[in-house]
């Protein structure tokens, strides 16, 4: 049968970028539809009706949404370059880091995007914390997934220009060559890939966006 | 010689659910339960990072996150497997394990922690929430001629969701409403009724009485008296 996947997707959203990164990656075809997220397509809230969000993958007309259960079914489906590894218990040490890095940078980017004073204050520091304990997760390996890129450096680094964007508003380094240098290489070389390449947002763009957001808030 | 230790609070669902897998697969383990105001040594030693229950430590080796560790128990040890085989049925099964953790808990937890307004948001969600999943049980179970989500067999989404029957009672009791499973999501009544048969889960599910005296106290604690 004709193989058809279609990716519901947003350039600036590093949920979606991650879908690509992981389809590019293993060599898989598919085509791209960008998302008005304001006025919402019947097919995005076809394909993701609970939650109406971006990225959803749609396979042969079965919708999946949900980012990391969208790559874990590209994994599962397309098991030629694997992201997550084959041992059970390494795999569940990747699902936990890749956890880790939604669950706190989800809202910590956003707000430091959003807010000043104390409370963007509050974002950064966490937000360094949490960058030093990934720095250790690391172990000074060239990728999160070992000799080469896998799962969890997919899932930090589809950020890596919302990581620049952070910096630029909040006035901080949250990777740099001084405190996090095993992260400082990763993210080099991780921009470095092709597949990486083609879909991280560019700076200049991502950073209006970014500041368009940013005064909208503040001014609520 | 597998060595497998539990540590946990018996008031979790997020626990429950790795009870309730080990269980199913036959897995002997040692339980410690841990008192959060006072964590031990060894809870913070194994999950350094967020500091919470459940863990599983295995062979010295700790895994995190109640769902993540449910995909553990189903990979590590054999006999029965609580995750479909097919890779569109498995998103599907973690999409909605997810969900009940998004929406069904957060709203539950809302429940217990709101009043007035806030609160009435909150079972409003709750319902919502169970309307989503009497749905989502009528296709798994093939329209209910199956007993589980996972159909024919006791599997992941079911071993997810079960835990918070517990808490069933609770959300009632502090919300001020009947949740009408009987008259409104019928699959999910029998569902309960079926899970609650089997012994890896009445071993792992409190007395709602039991719940409903903790969250009594939870509540007060958020809101005064």
């Amino acid at each position: 049968m004709e193989e058809e996947l279609k990716v519901l997707g947003a350039w600036a959203s590093p949920y979606s970028v991650r879908v690509q990164i992981a389809l590019d990656l293993k060599g898989i075809n598919y085509t791209l539809y960008e998302q008005d997220l304001i006025n919402k397509s019947q097919l995005l809230l076809q394909s993701n009706p609970v939650h109406k969000k971006i990225p959803a993958l749609i396979h042969n007309g079965k919708a999946i949404s949900e980012s990391l259960i969208i790559l874990q079914y590209i994994d599962e489906t397309w098991p030629a370059v694997p992201l997550l590894p084959k041992h059970p218990y390494e795999r569940a040490v990747a699902l936990f880091w890749a956890a880790f890095t939604d669950d706190k940078f989800s809202l910590s980017f956003r707000d430091i995007c959003r807010t000043q004073g104390e409370k963007q204050e509050k974002c950064i520091k966490e937000t360094v914390a949490n960058m030093l304990v990934l720095e250790e997760a690391l172990k000074g390996r060239p990728f999160f997934g070992g000799e080469s890129v896998g799962y969890v450096d997919i899932v930090l680094g589809c950020r890596a220009v919302w990581i620049q964007v952070c910096e630029e508003i909040g006035g901080v380094k949250l990777i740099d060559p001084h405190n996090t240098p095993f992260l400082y290489a990763w993210v080099q070389r991780f921009r470095n890939l092709d597949c990486v390449k083609k879909w991280l947002p560019d700076f200049d763009k991502l950073l209006s966006y970014a500041y368009m957001v940013r005064n909208y808030f503040l001014q609520q | 010689m597998d060595q497998v230790k539990v540590l946990n609070t018996w008031i979790s669902p997020f626990g429950m659910r790795v009870l309730i897998g080990l269980e199913e697969k036959g897995v002997k383990y040692e339980y410690q339960e841990e008192v959060l105001s006072n964590k031990s040594e060894l809870l913070l030693q194994m999950n350094p990072v967020h500091k919470k229950i459940p863990v599983l430590i295995h062979n010295s080796r700790p895994v995190c996150e109640s769902l993540i560790i449910l995909q553990y128990i189903d990979e590590a040890w054999g006999f029965t497997q609580f995750l479909p085989s097919k890779p569109y049925d498995r998103a599907l099964a973690r999409f909605w394990a997810d969900f009940t953790d998004k929406k069904f808990y957060d709203a539950g937890a809302r429940i217990i922690k709101s009043k007035d307004e806030a609160q009435e948001q909150a079972k409003r969600d709750l319902l919502e929430s169970f309307q989503l999943l009497e749905g989502i049980l009528k296709e798994m179970s093939a329209g209910g001629s199956l007993p589980f989500f996972g159909g024919k067999d006791f599997g992941f989404l079911d071993i997810a969701f079960i835990p918070f029957t517990s808490w069933f009672h609770t959300y009632e009791s502090l919300g001020n409403f009947k949740i009408p499973l009987e008259s409104e999501y019928p699959l999910l009544d029998a569902w309960v009724k079926k899970c609650m048969e089997r012994d890896s889960v009445k071993k792992a599910l409190p007395s709602p009485d039991k719940v409903l005296e903790y969250a009594i106290q939870l509540r007060k604690g958020f809101l005064g008296d």
